[in-house]
């Protein structure tokens, strides 16, 4: 941490305008919990620190019934799961903002901080991933729309340009009799980085799989989207047995490396067993019965 | 340097100090403003030895510059007690034996207090997920946890009588 600036845009304007000044310099502070480390770890010298939490487009916290979740990039954790009706709506995505730290961390962090921060162990990306959620991205020049399942492109590094910011996240209103669920594998009970982690989202009708989503976490070099996973469970009876194919996809798609919170074999295993567990779960949120 | 002017209010009193952008609110309460009853642990959010509250919600210290204090409301262990009087929670601490060497208890105090602010009945897996981002090295947790439990349990006691 050498000569740091430090500006506290209070409009979405001023904001993007600083990024646009700063550009690479520029470093987006909303609750700090990734940028402060990285700060003394000596990463942002002569850096431009912008803290957006007063920028009212990225504080928004705000549901409908049509128009789903806007969640600006800089809610805190706290804010989503003190929330009753977001709670009731989106309970994979509660499953993540209430295991991501510990208190203290849940006070600060925001889920557009997990996202933009881009380690493939995140893990609010995979639940955001099988809700279909979307990045609205702003700069000057205007904005765009950007699925968060594109938004990662390596560890460390997301698909935005310098001077663009990330405003909000759109989760789509969840769909009837539609259920989902994230879960981790840390071996602590809590304030630990995923092994490994699998997010899903289900939508039943008649005994059926209508649709399904899959997303891993900390098994490839960004949050994992499953495509064959999803194919495996549409059009299928909700049944175990599918729910295994859709398990086994998940591992076979996994490409994780070995390091020292497991080795490679061991997290290829363990996304098959937490894809069943979060499918299942899922499958109950959903208010399904699995044959 | 360009130093930042920020005025917030610290343990019920306007405060104002100078902070340079690059320093955490830890640094300002320790090293700018004397309040050195908020521990540095780790310095990267893990140990909740800094933990202070900022308008109504528990923060590390350490994970928040300086800067971001402007306006805010801050509450740290110097402004637990009720002027001479320890509060409960202190008092439990001691006679639990919930500290033995006391660098995390700054911490486990606030955090604790701002637990049973708002659930003043908490079992103990509601404890021990709270205080989860709070390490302690010498106690083993149990006897923190009943030591929150015991004040749990007198200030229900109180608010009955």
């Amino acid at each position: 941490m050498h000569s740091v600036q430090y500006h506290r845009p209070v409009t979405l304007d001023e904001c993007l305008r600083l990024f646009d000044r700063f550009g690479k310099q520029a470093r987006a502070l909303a609750g700090g919990t990734d940028l402060l480390v990285q700060m003394r770890a000596g990463h942002c010298r002569n850096g431009a620190v912008v803290d957006v939490k007063h920028v009212p487009e990225l504080n928004e916290l705000r549901f409908g019934t049509s128009d789903g979740l806007t969640l600006g990039a800089a809610v805190p954790c706290y804010r989503i799961y003190g929330d009753a009706t977001v709670s009731r709506a989106y309970p994979g995505l509660i499953d993540t903002v209430s295991m991501i730290g510990g208190t203290q961390i849940q006070g600060r962090a925001s889920v557009g901080g997990n996202l933009c921060n881009a380690a493939p162990s995140a893990d609010a990306v995979p639940a955001l991933i099988a809700l279909r959620a979307v990045c609205r991205i702003a700069s000057v020049r205007g904005e765009r729309e950007l699925p968060v399942d594109q938004f990662c492109i390596a560890p460390g590094r997301n698909a935005m340009a310098d001077n663009e910011v990330l405003v909000s996240l759109h989760v789509p209103p969840p769909p009837e009799h539609s259920g989902a669920c994230y879960l981790r594998f840390i071996p602590r009970n809590e304030m630990d980085i995923a092994v490994a982690g699998a997010g899903v989202s289900v939508t039943l009708g008649n005994g059926t799989f209508r649709d399904g989503r899959v997303a891993l976490a900390s098994v490839a070099p960004t949050p994992l989207l499953v495509e064959k996973a999803g194919v495996a469970l549409r059009g299928q009876p909700v049944e175990h047995e599918v729910i295994a194919r859709a398990a086994a996809a998940a591992k076979a798609a996994a490409r994780p490396i070995t390091d020292m919170r497991g080795t490679a074999e061991y997290r290829k295993h363990l996304c098959e067993v937490l894809t069943r567990r979060a499918l299942e779960k899922a499958v109950l949120r959903a208010g399904g019965t699995l044959a | 340097m360009q130093s930042i002017h920020v005025r917030s209010t610290i343990n019920g009193q306007p405060a104002e100090f100078l902070c340079e952008p690059r320093q955490s609110l830890l640094e300002v309460l320790r090293d700018v403003l004397r309040l050195t009853g908020t521990k540095e642990g780790c310095n990267d959010g893990n140990c909740g030895a800094c933990t202070v509250e900022m308008d109504g919600r528990i923060v590390p210290a350490c994970l928040v510059l300086g800067a971001e204090a402007e306006g805010a409301e801050i509450l740290t262990v110097e402004g637990i007690a009720k002027g001479s009087a320890l509060h409960d929670l202190q008092s439990a601490f001691l006679t639990g034996a919930a500290l033995q060497c006391g660098i995390c208890t700054p911490g486990f105090i606030v955090a604790s207090k701002a637990l049973l602010d708002q659930n003043p009945n908490p079992s103990e897996d509601e404890i021990r997920l709270w205080l989860a981002n709070n390490l302690c090295r010498c106690t083993g947790y149990d006897k923190i946890v009943r030591s929150v439990q015991a004040t749990a349990s007198l200030c229900r006691e109180e608010s009955s009588t």
